[in-house]
């Protein structure tokens, strides 16, 4: 039966106990497909991830791949291989034989899996390293060996456990490319689990968002970032200022939360009697002088309290009247603000579409 | 300069009671032995240097055909003990969690506490002909005499197997602690079945533990001697039997020397054998043992 996805979660469920680690999640992923599952530790993420696996049995639910019910099905019969956070490279076997391991255990000749072991090898950029040790690689070789040693066998879906966890900022950086790139080649569908919203916005075609066992909200790396669905995303996609109050008057789209010490601001969406706002540092406009910020409906002075100097990530905190923490913004590469110093006063403005707006 | 001495001082200090003991424990006694064991008896309290006693071994069949009957029934017995602790060591080791982990080696210690002379001589009672095993087996109709299980190889096997189990199964599940789960759940998720995961993921990290466990409980068993002598009887022939007729009965120390050191010599040259054959080197084994 031809199947226009290659995994559907339907209405799973997983309870250890009374707690339930997943919670009637659903949703599908597309052939060639990058899709990240993103969440805090303890958010069910692994559960899910183990479950599509096979190491764990879902309570209720069905887990399909290309149309066919895994249920039952022992994780050495899935079409699905696991890159794991540890990577679990088998220390007994050099390079080559990792790589050749699943192909023997599907029945394929020695010779034959040697021969396209070191294929799969050569397509890494690992070219010669068949014979080495796995110890004796670096962190992003071994990263390579361990995605080779999935690819070759042609799985329908590949399941990434936070990989790159273990790799130091710049290799991370570097990696996430790389692995985004050898998806592509090999156009083979990814699901990718992470803690890191930067590894799921980078690389993600579509990146579900989880939060106590539930997704929160699924969709690009754009929407999440420009129009979160609840609170929880808003917050932890990307840097935001998050504040609490009352939502006061509505009108024309725009919706007013009144701040505990009176100030208001005007953002979008909906608040009841509570309602939190959330703003992105980058949304934040500055200004030496408030004329030029006359025709944003937020407008707001402050001082600047703290300088962030972290290249082109610099933002500023900035201790704002009627705001009871720093509002955060970037800190601008040019212009005036340049050199700002802390202690310098300065106006803060944004837009209302610029603040989303929710019910507490 | 002074600091220097003083630190030598220290030094030998520290190490002053290992070379005590490895030097009037170990060292002295065994070339008080080697010495003993190349002298022959030229005439009543005359003795001479010779090869002698250690032809001796080579041209009477009794001695080495006994030494071979040993070494042999030391390798089954070596080999039958790895096979039954390994799934024992496996459980200990990835199954249990906690309290029952500490349990179940609690368990395997439990015998250890008494002598290995006492645990023998209840491997007799339930054995012998008057013993437990055979008034079960009548009571029960299966045989109609009492049956001696006793003083035959199965009830040396048996006691030895018994005896070098804990020896086992504590490196095994040493070795096997080590091995990452997500590695063992790696060789699945790739298409392994149990048998492959066993045994291309899970004996090749349990390697070192396999080797050290079989280098002790070989040369346990090999140098055993209460354990043949009481469940094998006239029948259990071991060669430790030998050695003690040569001391003891025949008043012979120059031979009963000779036989120590081959013993020695013999049991070790099979460990070098059994580790070249198997590919595993000494130095790995002690380095993750």
């Amino acid at each position: 039966m031809a199947s226009s996805t290659d995994l559907d979660i339907v209405n799973v469920t997983k309870r250890f106990g009374s707690h339930a680690a997943v919670d009637d999640v659903s949703f599908s992923v597309a052939p060639g497909e990058f899709f990240s599952i993103l969440g805090p530790s303890g958010c069910g993420k692994t559960t899910l991830m183990r479950m599509i696996a096979g190491f764990e049995h879902p309570t209720s639910g069905d887990i399909r791949i290309r149309g066919q019910s895994m249920i039952g099905v022992p994780a050495n019969k899935r079409p699905v291989n696991m890159v794991f956070q540890s990577l679990a490279l088998f220390p007994m076997m050099s390079v080559g034989e990792n790589v050749a391991y699943g192909l023997t255990c599907r029945g394929v000749s020695r010779a034959e899996a040697d021969e396209r072991a070191s294929r799969m090898l050569e397509r890494v950029g690992l070219k010669g390293f068949g014979s080495r040790r796995v110890t004796a690689l670096s962190g992003g070789q071994r990263q390579r060996v361990a995605i080779a040693r999935c690819l070759v066998l042609e799985p329908t879906l590949v399941l990434l456990d936070e990989p790159l966890g273990a790799l130091d900022l710049k290799l991370r950086e570097h990696m996430k490319i790389e692995l985004k790139q050898l998806q592509g080649t090999f156009n083979t569908t990814f699901a990718y689990i992470t803690h890191d919203q930067s590894e799921a916005l980078v690389m993600s075609d579509r990146i579900a968002v989880m939060n106590q066992g539930r997704f929160e909200q699924v969709g690009s790396p754009r929407e999440l970032y420009h129009n979160p669905a609840t609170p929880f995303v808003a917050s932890f996609v990307g840097e935001t200022n998050r504040l609490q109050g009352e939502a006061a008057a509505a009108s024309n789209g725009t919706i007013a939360v009144r701040l505990p010490s009176g100030a208001v601001v005007q953002g979008q969406g909906k608040g009841a009697a509570k309602a939190l706002a959330f703003v992105r540092p980058e949304a934040v406009a500055l200004a030496q002088d408030p004329a030029s910020l006359s025709n944003l409906p937020n407008r707001f002075e402050g001082r600047v309290s703290a300088v962030l100097f972290d290249g082109a990530a610099s933002s500023l905190l900035i201790d704002t009247t009627g705001f009871e923490q720093p509002v955060r913004a970037v800190l601008p590469q040019a212009g005036p603000l340049a050199g700002i110093q802390v202690g310098a006063p300065v106006h803060v403005g944004w837009t209302a579409d610029a603040m989303k707006v929710f019910a507490a | 300069m002074i600091a220097k001495q003083a630190s030598r001082l220290t030094l030998f200090l520290l190490l002053a009671p290992a070379i005590l003991w490895l030097g009037l424990l170990i060292v002295l006694p065994h070339v008080e032995i080697l010495v003993l064991s190349f002298s022959e008896r030229v005439a009543p309290r005359v003795y001479a240097f010779g090869f002698g006693n250690y032809l001796e071994f080579f041209t009477e069949p009794l001695y080495w055909r006994t030494f071979a009957r040993t070494a042999f029934m030391s390798i089954l017995v070596t080999a039958l003990t790895l096979v039954l602790a390994f799934p024992i060591a496996l459980y200990i080791a990835r199954v249990a969690q906690g309290r029952l982990k500490a349990m179940l080696l609690l368990l395997c210690l439990l015998p250890f506490w008494v002598s290995e002379l006492v645990r023998t001589l209840g491997w007799m009672i339930l054995l012998r002909e008057t013993g437990v095993i055979s008034y079960a087996l009548r009571s029960m109709g299966v045989a109609s005499q009492p049956v001696e299980l006793l003083y035959n190889d199965g009830a040396v096997i048996l006691g030895l197997v018994y005896g070098g189990l804990l020896f086992m199964i504590v490196p095994l599940a040493n070795a096997l602690e080590s091995l990452e789960p997500a590695v063992v759940e790696a060789g699945y998720d790739l298409g392994g079945s149990r048998w492959t995961v066993l045994r291309r993921i899970v004996i090749p990290h349990a390697m070192p533990g396999i080797v050290a466990g079989c280098i002790i409980v070989f040369m346990l068993t090999v140098g055993n001697f209460a354990t043949p002598v009481l469940l094998g009887g006239k029948n259990g022939l071991w060669f430790t039997e030998q050695i003690y007729a040569q001391f003891i009965t025949r008043f012979n120390w120059p031979q009963g020397a000779a036989f120590g050191m081959l013993l020695l010599l013999l049991s070790s040259a099979i460990v070098w054998l059994g580790l070249r054959l198997t590919g595993q080197s000494l130095g790995t084994t002690l380095k993750q043992a």
